[in-house]
């Protein structure tokens, strides 16, 4: 008798197991991820400054104010600007990648010699922080050092180049630093989509006689649509995100030339002290992104199934 | 070129493919421009730089601005260079991609072997985690460091790391261990095997290659992170990335352009060796990362 509830315990034990082993990253999970999300929420209808939340005499430092902190937000000029910079990065960020990413994938997949030296060079950059990328293109755009001194410097003495300087064009050099750090990664998935492409259609199609701009055009492209979906979500998601090549290069400037919603949050975070703005900065952020990733985990996780 | 190659894909002509090498070529020289830049500038004096000539290889060569760079540049207010916050970066690193990707294969393992009901939401919530906008947690987790008082220390963004680690290695194991033949576990159950007798036996001998994926993964992940690092940890116990941008901003004295490529490299340089040793499998986490069908 003695054996047979021995054994029921150990069996009962083993189906507990699993559940077991996974809970300690659940609940870290559900904390650190949900619950905090939760919580810059609840923090976003208050009129919090500053952490502590309690201060020594156990009284809360804030109080509830409703919707006062997005009213607030949305009437800023700084919160506009970062907006529309962002639409402006995150759009020719997007646009630009897709299309060089395409295009050196269409270029790679010709069969070319030294394919697998050429490649590494265009994905290299994704191994590297986002503060060295900015870092060596701050430098390289700098009026007094970079391109416009070193054309200076070959004879051209009238060449301005001096945009990471000059708030009308200052956001399109973080994009330039960008596009760089992030194409070879499109390249990639492109790539990876020309090389699952059935061949049997394509000799079929030779066989017809198309041209090869045809055969690009009607029946390869149409085919890589999956991922294309992918690079939008992924590029889009990673310019939502953007802060610290904003940091390294430009630190938001010149004057708040290249703010972005991610600096936004920061500085009304930590550095002027309207921490209920920042986290509904943060709440529009975590919107936005979700409005884009939420519905395509729910598809990926959906076909996986089927 | 033999005719069976030229007949699986697509047919070009010699004007073409000089046409093709070209655009490579171009794009490969814009890529590897960045990486000249840092590396010619970091070995030459400041005044060449100064002087124009920050395409030109150095006339003078001189390691002076790496060891400045490592052990004397002025880093907010101490003069104690990169090397104390490349220490804190590694032993920052170390424990947060250990025990992160340790936890992954576990769910991994679970959440393909041992199903129940619920899990594909589970996953799905902790996928979810992966992308979200990290500026929705700083506030929160400021607040909890503070609390347990770890903020501004390397336990503490251990702890930042790991948990928002777990949901990319967990995907990594999760797909890996999805095609992994379920007969082979079913039958070791059998056997009599258990949970962690099967994980190890039969899945972990041939978790090889997904291990280097996931480890990779999170090695150049949290290394490059700076968002986590400048909002808990921006003093003493700052991770690398943080250090060389107070490196590179610092608005005292004279800018030296040499110790910044320097420090640049420095920073760049174990993700780069990663990279250069195990590029294979960086771009296979990168692509498991984003496609993930």
């Amino acid at each position: 008798m003695a054996t047979g509830a021995e054994v029921d315990l150990r069996t009962r034990l083993q189906n507990w197991l699993p559940k077991l082993v996974l809970s300690p990253s659940l609940a870290m999970i559900f904390v650190f991820v949900y619950g905090f999300i939760l919580f810059t929420v609840y923090v976003s209808f208050t009129d919090s400054r500053i952490l502590p939340f309690v201060d020594k005499n156990g009284q809360t430092t804030y109080e509830l104010i409703g919707f006062s902190n997005y009213e607030k937000l949305f009437s800023l000029s700084h919160w506009d600007i970062s907006v529309m910079n962002m639409a402006i990065y995150a759009g020719l960020y997007i646009v630009i990648c897709t299309f060089i990413g395409l295009l050196l994938a269409i270029l790679l997949d010709q069969k070319i010699r030294g394919e697998g030296f050429i490649r590494p060079i265009f994905l290299y950059p994704m191994a590297l922080s986002f503060i060295v990328t900015g870092t060596a293109w701050k430098w390289m755009l700098d009026p007094a050092i970079g391109f416009e001194n070193i054309v200076q410097g070959w004879g051209w003495t009238t060449f301005t180049f001096d945009w990471i300087k000059n708030r009308d064009f200052a956001i399109y050099t973080v994009i330039l630093a960008a596009v760089w750090q992030s194409s070879g990664f499109t390249m990639a998935m492109f790539l990876a989509g020309l090389r699952g492409i059935d061949t049997e259609i394509l000799k079929a199609a030779q066989m017809d006689g198309a041209s090869n701009w045809n055969l690009y055009r009607r029946i390869i492209i149409p085919q890589l649509r999956p991922a294309f979906l992918s690079a939008f979500v992924i590029l889009a998601h990673l310019a939502i995100k953007t802060f610290d090549l904003v940091i390294a290069m430009t630190g938001g400037g010149p004057g708040r030339a290249t703010e972005l919603p991610a600096t936004f949050m920061y500085s009304y975070t930590f550095s002027r002290n309207q921490m209920g703005i920042g986290a509904a900065s943060a709440v529009i952020m975590l919107m936005t992104i979700a409005a884009i990733m939420i519905p395509y985990l729910y598809s990926e996780l959906r076909e996986r199934k089927s | 070129m033999s005719i069976a190659s030229q007949d699986a894909g697509i047919r070009t002509g010699r004007v073409a493919r000089t046409f093709i090498y070209l655009v490579l070529l171009l794009f490969a020289l814009f890529y590897l421009l960045p990486l000249y830049v840092m590396l010619v500038n970091s070995v030459k004096p400041l005044s060449e730089i100064t002087g124009g000539g920050m395409m030109s290889l150095p006339q003078v060569w001189t390691l002076e601005p790496w060891a400045k760079a490592w052990s004397t540049a002025q880093i907010g207010v101490e003069p104690t260079g990169l090397r104390p916050y490349f220490w804190n970066s590694i032993s920052m690193v170390v424990p947060a991609v250990a025990i992160s990707t340790i936890l992954g294969a576990l769910n991994g393992y679970v959440l393909t072997k041992w199903r129940f009901r619920g899990d594909t939401i589970l996953f799905g919530l902790m996928l979810f985690a992966c992308f979200i906008p990290f500026q929705i947690v700083l506030i929160p987790m400021a607040a909890v460091l503070g609390t347990l008082g770890l903020s501004g220390t390397t336990a503490g963004l251990v702890l930042v790391h790991l948990v928002y680690g777990i949901g990319f290695s967990t995907l990594y194991f999760r797909n890996y261990y999805a095609v992994f033949p379920t007969e082979l576990v079913r039958a070791a159950q059998i056997d009599g095997a258990g949970f962690f007798r099967i994980f190890w036996r039969i899945l972990l001998p041939s978790s090889g290659p997904i291990s280097v994926v996931c480890v990779i993964w999170q090695f150049t992940n949290i290394w490059n992170d700076f968002l986590f690092g400048a909002s808990f940890a921006s003093g003493d116990g700052a991770p690398m990335t943080v250090a060389l941008n107070n490196l590179v901003q610092s608005s005292t004295g004279v800018k030296e352009y040499n110790v910044h490529f320097a420090g640049a490299i420095l920073a760049a340089l174990p993700t780069l060796l990663v990279y250069i040793v195990a590029g294979r499998y960086f771009v296979r986490g990168l692509m498991a990362g984003s496609v993930k069908g």
